[in-house]
């Protein structure tokens, strides 16, 4: 009896787990103690979008975007040598939500240490290292972009690896 | 790459969830945070009918919006034993934060206990104990009667001086009054232990019996004072990353200007501008960064002096006011001692010339200026500042405005309170206060900024005696039998720490050993083994926590606590502001409040002294029959607080995250509790005969033994604190993956140049070693670090700072971490889990 108990419990647990895998579930939760695990498999479904060609960038000068939808504002950054979650023929393209993820001010980059900064509360995080908060109020670090470039050097935005200030699902509606 | 959670998206918040008061668990600021539950089977819409926002979430909401969470916010929990939605988030309505959330506090969601989502999952679920030479569980009973039992012989043997405790006495978790009471109740009312000591030093005392003795409680202000003061001086406190909201929510409007119109209306007849702040510290922080960036560079004074040498720059400044002529003679006239020393003048006096506990005296103002007078010349030496900033910083605090008086806020914290010669240096400085007229007054205070939030009611500890006995060192030196510890963590948090561990641990292996030896069935050879090893030297130790702690390998018995939420508890935060936290969620497993389990202690001890026929003892336990934290606090802080009478929970819980200021004055006729923003506005001080006292305070070096010695003979200046990452000791954050990812190890910020004469690179493991002991930090370069002066993050399980700090303290006890110097050499390469971190300088930058 105890054991079926238990198995139920289990089970329950594991649909909502499961359900979170799913664009209808409830919310991912990383397990503690797993800071390298992999991506909790997550994750709703994002719409695809281009957001600019190669040839667009230049070398610190971010390039404003919006993604998922326009009331996300981001900007795509070429940063001229190789850096975390790069894409592109030089591994050193990377795209980031421009929304401080402590109380949604708007970041602004400094390209002299290749920081973005927020004058709301003083956090900075690092666009070299996948949007790490160097310092901040913000429980997370910055929400960086998946993308993706193809051969004719297009670049897509295909997901977002944390959730964007001031809405509840990264993909309204 | 940085840590992600690949969250999403959140459950959304029903219309009907259920709505809980809670405060932060964590700094003295106590934040306001409103907690929401719901069944774990179903959630809210985003249609404004759905949600309790009453808003359309199906629309990017804007900056500061009320109507989100962020995924640390949220988890899933037991909730009387059915899982629930939980979202914890910062309350708008509380005028303490203001809806601000900290990068501690806005975690509370994802720090609770969590069988479902996994979090904190190491929390102590059951009482453990000694078997078989390891840790296993058993029940609550057979653990207490092993506590009751050995704790009941080695008193019979020794007495009660041969049980030692260490205890928290602070407020939120891991205290709150209900707590402090329950263990209060126990030690220093059925029993008058001596031999007990506090969560963060080595004695039972407080860390700023100065102030008190001079009449002037440390919580004096409001924190709306600090939207009001003309000038800001803070002193050994980096306020940003240690009482954050604190600092956004009062601090920084007032350097905006933007109180400039709330000063001319509650202030008027006196001329008003933004704020300006005087910053004393040895390192350059982000706090300075902070209020350049608001106040402008020509409005913030920040004095980088020596370590050690504020008491100088202190008397300095009392010297420059005084002969200037802007000291307040009206209130010292009418609120202190006077300006001549009064006859026969003889409370506690322990740091005078050659003074000693015996020979008290308190000098009139004249007789302490003449003593403590130096001159801006001397303090610029001493302290290695400019003369002229020194001259300009008296300017800004007491220079008349057209006439009127300057309102000036000190906040001092562990910079000079674990600094050095901690009594004369805070004396000093209350000093000063008084004789410009600051204390009680708007716009000022004399205030400490405070560590964990306060909920301290106890019976008195009169007892322990000043100095109280320096703990760590008689259980180094072989003292104590039994030792009990609630919710403190001496390996990471104590001073000769490296010295303690290795005592700690040989004297509880011999009583581990002896444990070994006899059957767990067989209790009357059990206790007897024990009490053997303990005659050998052995000592037993009981850990009472809400985790398994670093001094908890070396425990004997772990009994499992509950924490803020799991329970309800009340506290106040810096400015006196009483809240109730509700319990929102269940403990875990049968982990239980500390009051109740002090009380079930006592009852077990009561039960064990009337097995052994001795009844009037077991009397001294009676009154131990709480049922809930509810009976705790009422048979505490109801009946023995000041102004207690008008506080009950229910109160507390329609007062809501503002609560009222201690202490209570009365309730009005809507049931509201009367409060007290401000102490000493009458001018009435906390002495027998209401008059402050000054204290004489002469500059005399580096006060504690050692330290000069230890300055000679090794390099680096290893200053010391905390990080806006980290609370306390990372009893949590040592599980929390985003704290983890990004302090793997305890820092230590060094000048590149030094590095570079090391041959050190960013992230590096490093030994820092002296005459002391020795720990490990990782190097991140700082280049606004003065050269040969670092500074290490305290209390860090990984690298504890105290492994270096020697066991020097001043005359009550207070140790001295700040003072610490040592030598720095490469250990090894950055690690792997190092590789993707940055190094880059934490200071925010314009566009």
């Amino acid at each position: 009896m105890k054991r079926c108990k238990l198995m139920v419990e289990v089970g329950r647990r594991q649909f909502l787990r499961g359900t979170a895998a799913t664009a209808a579930g409830a919310a991912a939760v990383a397990v503690a103690g797993e800071a390298k695990a992999a991506r909790a498999g997550a994750v709703i479904a994002y719409p695809g979008k281009k957001l600019a060609n190669i040839k667009d960038l230049k070398v610190d000068v971010p390039l404003e975007v919006t993604y998922p939808d326009e009331d996300a504002p981001g900007v795509l950054l070429k940063m001229g040598r190789p850096v975390m979650g790069g894409v592109g023929p030089d591994g050193d393209i990377v795209g980031f939500s421009t929304i401080c993820p402590h109380k949604g001010f708007p970041l602004h980059y400094v390209a002299a240490d290749r920081t973005f900064n927020c004058p709301g509360h003083y956090s900075r995080f690092d666009a070299e290292k996948g949007g790490l908060q160097i310092w901040g109020q913000a429980t997370m670090n910055l929400p960086q972009y998946q993308l993706r470039v193809d051969a004719k050097g297009d670049i897509y935005a295909e997901g977002i690896d944390e959730l964007l200030y001031g809405r509840l699902s990264n993909v309204l509606g | 790459m940085a840590f992600k959670r690949n969250v999403d998206r959140l459950p959304i918040i029903p219309p009907d969830a259920k709505e809980h008061v809670a405060m932060c668990h964590f700094c003295i600021v106590g934040c306001g945070y409103k907690v929401y539950t719901w069944d774990a089977n179903r959630e809210g819409g985003t249609a404004p009918s759905e949600n309790i926002f009453g808003v359309d979430l199906s629309k990017q909401q804007p900056a500061e919006t009320p109507a989100w969470y962020a995924p640390s916010m949220y988890n899933i929990v037991k909730q009387n034993g059915r899982d629930v939605h939980i979202v914890i988030k910062p309350d708008p309505e509380c005028v303490v934060n203001k809806g601000l959330g900290s990068i501690r506090g806005a975690r509370l969601g994802e720090i609770a206990y969590s069988q479902i989502t996994g979090s904190q999952t190491h929390r102590l679920t059951t009482p453990m104990v000694w078997r078989y030479g390891q840790m296993q569980p058993t029940s609550w009973d057979d653990a207490l009667d092993l506590v009751a039992r050995v704790t009941v012989a080695v008193i019979k043997q020794y007495g009660e001086d041969g049980l030692f405790v260490s205890a928290f006495d602070h407020g939120g978790a891991g205290g709150g009054y209900e707590n402090t009471w329950g263990t209060g109740k126990l030690y220093f009312g059925a029993m008058k232990i001596r031999n007990i000591r506090i969560h963060n030093r080595p004695a039972y005392n407080s860390e700023v019996h100065a102030s008190r003795d001079m009449g002037v409680g440390e919580l004096n202000n409001a924190y709306e004072d600090a939207e009001l003061a003309d000038t800001i001086v803070a002193i050994g406190t980096n306020a940003l990353e240690t009482q954050t909201n604190y600092f956004l929510a009062h601090w920084v409007p007032n350097l905006r200007g933007d109180t400039v119109e709330k000063k001319k209306k509650l202030l008027p007849d006196e001329p008003h501008e933004p704020g300006r702040i005087v910053i004393v510290d040895p390192r350059r922080t982000v706090t300075v960064n902070a209020c350049e960036v608001e106040a402008g560079k020509d409005r913030v004074l920040h004095l980088a002096i020596n370590s050690g040498t504020d008491l100088a720059l202190f008397n300095a400044w009392l010297t420059y006011i005084a002969d200037k002529g802007w000291i307040d003679r009206e209130f010292i006239e009418k609120y202190t001692v006077g300006f001549e020393t009064p006859p026969g003048e003889a409370p506690m006096f322990p740091a005078r010339p050659g003074g000693s506990l015996d020979q008290p005296r308190w000098p009139g103002f004249n007789e302490m200026l003449a003593a403590n007078r130096m001159s801006v010349e001397e303090a610029a030496k001493i302290c290695g500042v400019p003369a002229e900033l020194i001259v300009e910083a008296a300017h800004w605090i007491a220079e008349p405005k057209q006439g009127k008086r300057r309102r000036t806020m000190f906040g001092y914290e562990k910079g000079i309170i674990w600094g050095n010669d901690n009594y004369r240096t805070i004396g000093a400085l209350v000093n000063l206060a008084l004789a410009t007229g600051n204390i009680g007054r708007e716009g000022g205070g004399c205030v400490r900024l405070g560590g964990h939030q306060e909920g301290y009611v106890r019976p008195s500890d009169a007892h322990v005696g000043r100095p109280a006995p320096y703990v760590d060192q008689l259980l180094i030196s072989g003292k104590g039998g039994v030792h009990h510890i609630w919710g403190c963590d001496h390996y990471k948090t104590t001073l000769n720490a490296q010295e303690f561990k290795r005592v700690y641990k040989r004297r509880t292996d011999m009583v581990k050993d002896a444990m070994n030896s006899v059957p767990w069935g067989d209790r009357e050879a059990l206790v007897d083994a024990i009490l053997t090893a303990i005659r050998m030297g052995g000592l037993f130790a009981v850990d009472v926590d809400i985790v398994p702690t670093k001094i908890g390998q070396h425990c004997h018995v772990w009994l499992p606590a509950a924490t803020q939420g799991e329970m309800n508890l009340t506290s106040m935060n810096g400015e006196r502001r009483m809240r109730i936290t509700q319990r929102y969620m269940d403990p875990p497993g049968e982990a239980m409040p500390d009051c109740l389990i002090a009380a079930r202690l006592a009852n077990h001890m009561e039960r064990v002294l009337r097995e052994l026929g001795d009844h009037a003892y077991a009397d001294r336990f009676k009154g131990f029959d709480w049922k809930t934290e509810e009976d705790a606090f009422m048979d505490g802080y109801h009946q023995h607080a000041p102004g207690g009478q008008y506080v009950t929970y229910e109160r507390l819980v329609a007062m809501g995250t503002n609560g009222f200021q201690e202490p209570a004055r009365g309730v009005d006729e809507k049931g509201r509790i009367i409060g007290t923003p401000r102490l000493y506005t009458d001018g009435r001080f906390s002495t027998p005969d209401g008059k402050a006292r000054f204290m004489i305070a002469p500059w005399r070096g580096l006060q504690a033994p050692g330290k000069e010695e230890q300055k000679k003979n090794f390099r680096f200046l290893i200053n010391n604190g905390r990080t806006n990452h980290v609370w306390q000791s990372a009893y949590y954050d040592e599980n929390d993956a985003f704290i983890q990812d990004r302090w793997p190890y305890p820092f230590i910020e060094m000048n590149p140049n030094d590095m570079k004469e090391l041959g050190l690179e960013e992230g590096d493991l490093v030994e820092v070693w002296n005459d002391a002991g020795a720990t490990q930090a990782m190097v991140y370069p700082n280049p606004a670090m003065k050269r040969n002066e670092t500074f290490m993050l305290f209390a860090y399980p990984k690298g504890v700072q105290g492994n270096v700090v020697n066991a020097g303290v001043n005359e009550l006890v207070i140790p001295n971490y700040k003072q610490t110097w040592a030598n720095i050499r490469k250990l090894a390469p950055r690690p792997q889990n190092v590789a993707h971190l940055s190094f880059k300088s934490q200071e925010y930058r314009s566009a």
